[in-house]
């Protein structure tokens, strides 16, 4: 099972001790060196992600985008970043300067310490610690302290705004998504990252399509893209918590959302599409970096596409759909899916096989139709709700009717 | 002793918790000594992990900065009259000061005694995580208290719903 980047590991390993250090202080160098090429590559890929998804709404929306700078505008996001470094960074008067400079640095710290656990081939992982999904969302908490401090230390009412009603959100949809981040952890057992990949042969989306929808409209609540971008209305609170940040400040804010938009598609494809898995994975490793990009840009590009097509919602419809749709469908969902995976492995022979494909089709099976139930109950108690409610409207609108005659509207008009 | 990276980043982070901890109690901007806890809580999620620990390490970040941290620094935020305090309102430090005093040593006291010095690294169980999750549903362990702050967590969120309704 070797591939390139263990060789690349163990090539340096001995040239480190090589040079004289022990071996205690050539791992530590190696992985010092290995987090800060995860980290750079992170934010390397961001120029290409920002690139990609201005093509893509552009193309959407019946625009050429940017075509200027290189073939297919491709370093456009070189020169606008030279432009964000040169500019200069106004600190607002009043305003709280550590936790004002503080705020971008926490931001970006929080995405980028998530692709830690993410593990590009099975051996490729920056640590495969055994409670990777968890450690995914200890971190991704941290996220919201970067906003609470920059709307605060702004000085401005409409950065604190934006931040409270930013914060309101994030914390909300972190319900749904650690309820649905529980069901690939149950299903394979262990919250180890490269365990959860291994264990799907079929990928967790087949079996568990419900809790992957879920999963993702709760990430993409997470990042703040549409149709859930009350972070920054424009039309309302001016910009949100990051008004008052310019330059080189405000680049940070903006590729942490970004780089958190890249990042939840890479967690979608290890916990709901298997990751590195695909054809010709067992025999060269390596070839898993190339299925896990290829899932991860499917789903970006599918991230940009709701974005492009869809408005923001109100943050009171947003708060709505959370608590009252979102959590209980997620608690049901996870209360039934325990229910009915323990009383099968009781109740059908060979239930928990993984041996092949067709063995592991009974409990796919199982779960698909315990999904499928569960979201059509949900999709008739919605539907159910909508009819209540407009029947209600319809009611209270006859009182209020016109009542002039047919004869006097005619004439009217 | 020898400086092995596990020593420094044990020193890094002791700084961070202590030094996060002074600052939670000689800030005059009630937001400043928020944020200082929340340092000083980061500093002892690092040291769960330097005693392979990552479990306690990544509940620590979740339910104290990501939870309660959030929770405390809006509570400051939005209480209008605490953001214009410039000076200590509190007179009762020094007695404060003296209790924390007194816990400290007899703390110290108490853990010196029992581990005698310093002791050698234990070997950590893989399996540590399922024996936690055993623990927690054993009758024989923690059974009972984890149900009892089930039981008092939904008791404070059924309060929560009905007071934000009234």
């Amino acid at each position: 099972m070797a591939d390139i980047f263990t060789t690349i590991g163990s090539w340096l390993t001995g040239l480190f001790e090589g040079l004289g250090a022990s071996p205690a202080l050539a791992a530590t160098i190696l992985m010092v060196l290995g987090a800060a090429v995860l980290a750079s590559a992170v934010l390397f890929i961001l120029v290409f992600n920002i690139w990609f998804e201005r093509k893509v709404m552009a193309r959407f929306q019946d625009r050429i985008g940017p075509n200027r700078v290189g073939p297919w505008g491709i370093f456009q996001t070189v020169a606008d970043l030279a432009k964000l470094f040169s500019k200069e960074i106004i600190i607002p008067g009043g305003a709280d300067m550590m936790p004002f400079m503080m705020a971008p640095v926490i931001a970006v710290m929080s995405v980028i310490l998530i692709w830690a656990v993410v593990p590009f081939t099975p051996n490729l992982i920056g640590t495969d610690v055994n409670i990777g999904a968890l450690y995914f969302v200890a971190v991704s908490s941290l996220g919201v302290m970067a906003i609470l401090m920059a709307g605060w230390s702004s000085n401005n009412k409409y950065a604190l705004l934006g931040a409270f009603r930013a914060v309101a959100m994030l914390v909300s949809y972190e319900v749904p998504l650690v309820l649905t981040l529980m069901i690939p952890v149950l299903l394979t057992g262990s919250m180890r990252m490269n365990e959860i990949v291994a264990a799907q042969r079929i990928a967790y989306l087949f079996m568990m399509p419900l809790a992957g929808a879920i999963f993702w409209i709760a990430s993409v609540a997470e990042v703040g893209r549409q149709p859930f971008d009350v972070l920054e209305g424009e039309s309302e609170i001016v910009a949100g918590y990051h008004i008052e940040y310019s330059g080189f400040a405000f680049a940070m804010f903006y590729a942490a959302e970004w780089a958190h938009g890249f990042a939840i598609c890479a967690l979608m494809a290890v916990l709901f599409l298997g990751g590195w898995r695909g054809p010709g994975v067992e025999q060269i490793p390596t070839l898993g970096i190339v299925y896990f990009l290829l899932k991860t840009f499917l789903l970006y590009f599918f991230q940009v596409w709701t974005r492009a097509i869809l408005p923001r919602i109100r943050i009171d419809h947003i708060m709505y759909f959370c608590w009252k749709f979102l959590v209980p469908l997620s608690l049901v969902l996870v209360v039934v899916t325990v229910l009915v995976d323990k009383t099968a492995r009781s109740l059908i022979p060979g239930y928990m096989l993984t041996g092949s494909l067709i063995e592991m089709l009974p409990r796919a099976a199982v779960l698909l139709i315990v999904n499928v139930a569960v979201a059509l109950l949900a999709i008739a108690w919605v539907a159910w709700l909508g009819r209540r409610e407009r029947e209600r409207a319809e009611a209270a609108s006859v009182s209020i009717a016109p009542i002039e005659s047919g004869a006097t509207a005619q004439q009217a008009r | 002793m020898t400086i092995t990276p596990v020593t420094i980043a044990f020193a890094v982070l002791a700084i961070f918790t202590l030094g996060g901890g002074l600052g939670v109690v000689s800030s005059r901007n009630m937001v400043h000594a928020a944020l200082y806890l929340v340092l000083a809580l980061f500093g002892v999620a690092g040291l769960y992990v330097l005693l392979e620990a990552p479990f306690l390490a990544a509940i620590q970040v979740l339910v104290y900065m990501g939870a309660i941290a959030v929770l405390i620094t809006i509570t400051i935020m939005v209480t209008r009259r605490i953001m214009g305090i410039t000076e200590s309102v509190n007179r009762q430090w020094p007695l404060a000061a003296g209790i924390a005093a007194l816990v400290a040593v007899t703390l110290g006291f108490v853990v010196l005694g029992l581990f005698n010095g310093l002791l050698p690294v234990a070997d950590v169980p893989p399996d540590n995580i399922e024996q936690l999750g055993a623990a927690f549903v054993s009758h024989q362990a923690y059974l009972l208290p984890f149900e009892v702050a089930s039981v008092l967590l939904l008791a404070a969120m059924i309060g929560a719903i009905v007071v934000a309704r009234d």
